[in-house]
């Protein structure tokens, strides 16, 4: 018990937080906050299994939860049966000719000598393959995005229901994860960080400029929610029951009937909003606890030793037999799918895909924050790191602007300073991360919740 | 006459932009490789102190419109220059002294310092951002062209027009002057060559007599030199803004990578070597092919290999692809 004594006040100090948002601001911001920080917790465990367990690391967190929301969309949304009977043929041509250039290009590596001959063959496969490409799916893609532009202009996705894209989200990461891994893993630290950073640009901007695939920067909005919606639950009689009872006492202060019902209105409005968000709560939750689950018995089995004695001497694993290569290509696979996970979460949380949000900044560079600041090694550390961050970095705006009223308060209301100040409190968020995150690498490099290494 | 129609074309709309282009690349990336030879890491805020240094010459250059005070034909901005280097130079000492010096000492790994680099990034930001908002801001004034498309025709009858923006001439022929000063000191000063042992081996350039404190005083001083000027220079050239220059970063670093990290000259040379691929593999060659094929041959679609979408991508593609076959770069690198 006494063992997790820091990690149960950590934890603590962390729920009074979000409570007192809920009392001071509202209980809906509060859930908001609370599903914000459940997912960022996610990525920090994929992320965390990367660098804490493996010593990889990995900027490109941004490209494999751009494709977890691309998992959402093509699992989710109803196919458009007009774009298919226009392009359909056409892309899944295409579709055939990439499998059959990577077969090929497998069996040119595996059954010829390595030689200039071989790499003139696969660089003609590629050269003819991208051509055909090109010819074939040109044309399909423009009659592909004429259909109905406003609405669809893609090609919709398979109509399955929407929980089922986050294991799909999970697949697509780490497919992609497979091929980075194969190609950039063998670089040294600082290099790896690059080049997975401008890999997940480069998925990145091809989800934003292919329209035929997700409508690109035009965003797909109205995604399926594995929640009930506000208006269903504002109109069905049991929702309002349960309302009625739970402000009784409210009600009942109320002076006549119709004010009774205005209040009521009011209550159901907002009751709707916090059940919906207490909901996908309930969900995330799962979601978090099995991961946590997983990735703590994983930790302590021989496997996760095993990790460690790669991490900490890669020679010295490798001397024992160890196959240092595959490991660390397994674990980065495992890292990016939990990683999709969360980025499926994400998109069906918001209930829109917009391919035009995923920067750098906040999808890797405030994630690796996270991990850094909860603790690298200990998943219980990487949760709270994406709990304390994320709280960070929507609280750090209102927190500012309350600084600058205190320090300002002798000044006039028309004061240039002070409007100016005012005007930019919401980026007090990057300073008070980027500050946080020198001072625990300062003064406590291994995370709040540090690693844990049980001597058995 | 077509010849030269077709030659115009292809001046006008890829190699002078491209050579612009390049130059603003390269003295980031050769800033990069600077701070990575000598204080050994990838310093993710690259952009933003790119970005701190030209916000300085923004406002400025603001400031000095307000009392009139203007440099003829040329851009105010030009005027501002030394000012802007002195404060960013102050600030990375700042943030040298107060953050990365801990970790030089300790000589932690240098992911770590790459993490440090992280924060800084963030606090860089965040003052940016604070000081002179997020939005966009022109402060070009002065002559904007130097030959003008109707000239130009006029001048040789020609149909095509050549355009020649100030901004162009003036990036490349600072770059020029920067870059060719800045190689002069590396290669013949005795500080420069004290660098260039500190990068090689550091142990035995302690052990010769080197000292480390001075040399890493000269690496910042020339590396806010470096940055404030191109940072300066694209904001001319496009336009100021914080955001730009954060992405920006990101070629960069290809740049640096892919001429060879550590080496000043070969990221000098990456920084064209990106820039041509972009413009070239993103440029529409329908009017170059009218000119130069016979008329039954002519071209009906754009003949643009890959949409201006992807411009960004094809950096990193390169990048990718060199990391891939030659991880040490085209030039070797680790070199100064």
């Amino acid at each position: 018990m006494r063992n997790y004594l820091n990690i149960i006040i950590a934890y603590s100090i962390m729920m009074l937080l979000i409570i007192l948002v809920g009392i001071f601001q509202s209980w809906s911001i509060a859930l908001t906050i609370f599903n914000y920080c459940m997912i960022s917790a996610v990525m920090t465990l994929g992320a965390n299994i990367q660098w804490g367990y493996a010593g990889l690391i990995n900027f490109g967190i941004m490209g494999y939860t751009a494709l977890g929301g691309l998992a959402v969309v093509l699992v989710s949304v109803a196919p458009v049966p007009e774009a298919w009977s226009v392009g359909g043929v056409n892309m899944m041509t295409c579709l055939g000719i990439i499998i059959l250039m990577i077969f090929s290009i497998r069996y040119i590596l595996k059954n010829i000598q390595k030689s200039n001959k071989r790499n003139y063959l696969i660089a003609g496969i590629i050269i003819v393959g991208l051509i055909l490409i090109k010819i074939i799916a040109g044309p399909a893609i423009e009659q592909i995005e004429a259909v109905d532009p406003a609405k669809t202009g893609f090609l919709g996705g398979l109509g399955l229901p929407v929980l089922f894209s986050w294991i799909v989200g999970g697949l697509f990461a780490a497919g992609l994860a497979f091929i980075v891994g194969k190609v950039a893993l063998g670089l040294r630290a600082d290099y790896l960080a690059i080049a997975t950073l401008l890999i997940a640009e480069i998925v990145v901007s091809i989800i934003k400029h292919e329209d035929w695939l997700a409508r690109g920067v035009k965003n797909v909005i109205g995604l399926k929610r594995p929640a009930p919606y506000e208006i269903d639950l504002q109109t069905s009689p049991w929702f309002i029951n349960l309302v009625e009872k739970f402000h009784s006492t409210k009600l009942d202060l109320a002076n006549s009937l119709s004010e009774r019902q205005d209040i009521l209105n009011q209550l159901v409005i907002d009751a709707s909003s916090v059940y919906v968000k207490l909901c996908f709560a309930g969900m995330f939750l799962v979601v978090v606890i099995i991961l946590l689950i997983i990735t703590q018995k994983a930790l302590y089995s021989p496997w996760g030793r095993m990790m460690r004695a790669i991490r900490d001497n890669e020679e010295a694993a490798s001397a024992m037999g160890k196959n240092v290569v595959k490991q660390h290509l397994f674990i980065f696979i495992l890292g990016s799918a939990i990683v999709g996970i969360a980025g499926a979460m994400m998109v069906t949380n918001d209930g829109l895909f917009t391919p035009g949000s995923y920067r750098p900044m906040r999808y890797t560079f405030v994630i690796w924050v996270m991990v850094i600041v909860g603790g690298t090694g200990n998943n219980f550390g990487a949760i709270l790191g994406g709990f304390v961050v994320w709280f960070l970095w929507v609280e750090a705006a209102p927190i500012a602007l309350f600084f600058i009223n205190l320090f300002t308060a002798h000044l006039p209301e028309t004061n240039e300073i002070k409007v100016h100040l005012i005007n930019s409190a919401p980026y007090f968020r990057f300073l008070l991360v980027g500050i946080g995150l020198l001072l625990i690498m300062r003064f406590r490099p291994q995370g709040i919740i540090p690693e844990k290494i049980i001597k058995q | 006459m077509d010849l030269i129609n077709a030659v115009i074309v292809l001046l006008n709309y890829t190699i002078i932009p491209a050579l612009t282009y390049g130059s603003q690349l390269a003295l980031g990336a050769i800033f990069v490789t600077l701070i990575y030879g000598i204080l050994r890491f990838a310093n993710f805020a690259t952009g933003d102190m790119m970005s701190f240094g030209t916000m300085f010459a923004v406002l400025l250059t603001y400031y000095f419109q307000s009392i009139g005070i203007n440099f003829g034909f040329l851009p105010t901005a030009l005027l501002t220059i030394p000012f802007a280097i002195f404060m960013m130079i102050l600030y990375m000492l700042i943030i040298d002294q107060t953050v990365f010096k801990y970790y030089r000492i300790k000589k932690s790994p240098p992911v770590m310092l790459a993490m440090v680099s992280v924060g800084v990034m963030f606090v860089t930001q965040a003052i940016i951002r604070i000081i002179i908002g997020p939005t966009d801001r022109r402060f070009l004034d002065g002559e904007k062209f130097i030959l003008k498309a109707t000239e130009f025709k006029e001048m040789t009858g020609l149909a095509e027009g050549l355009t020649i923006k100030s901004t162009q001439m003036i990036t490349i022929v600072v770059t020029i002057i920067v870059v060719a000063i800045m190689f002069w000191f590396l290669n013949k000063t005795k500080t420069g060559t004290s660098m260039r042992a500190y990068s090689d081996n550091e142990d035995l350039a302690l052990l010769s007599g080197i000292d480390p404190k001075k040399v890493v005083l000269i690496t910042w001083i020339i590396a806010g030199i470096l940055a404030t000027i191109g940072g300066i220079l694209y904001g001319l050239d496009k336009s100021y803004r914080p955001f730009v220059y954060f992405n920006n970063m990101l070629p960069i670093f290809a740049a640096a990578i892919v001429g060879g990290i550590g080496n000043p000259y070969g990221a000098f040379f990456g920084g064209y070597v990106i820039a041509f691929a972009e413009i070239f593999l993103t440029y529409a060659y329908k009017r170059f092919l009218v000119y130069i094929l016979p008329v039954s041959l002519e071209p009906n679609s754009l003949m643009q290999l890959l949409s201006t979408d992807y411009k960004f991508a094809i950096s990193f593609s390169i990048l990718v692809i060199v990391l891939i076959f030659r991880p040490s770069g085209i030039f070797e690198g680790k070199r100064i």
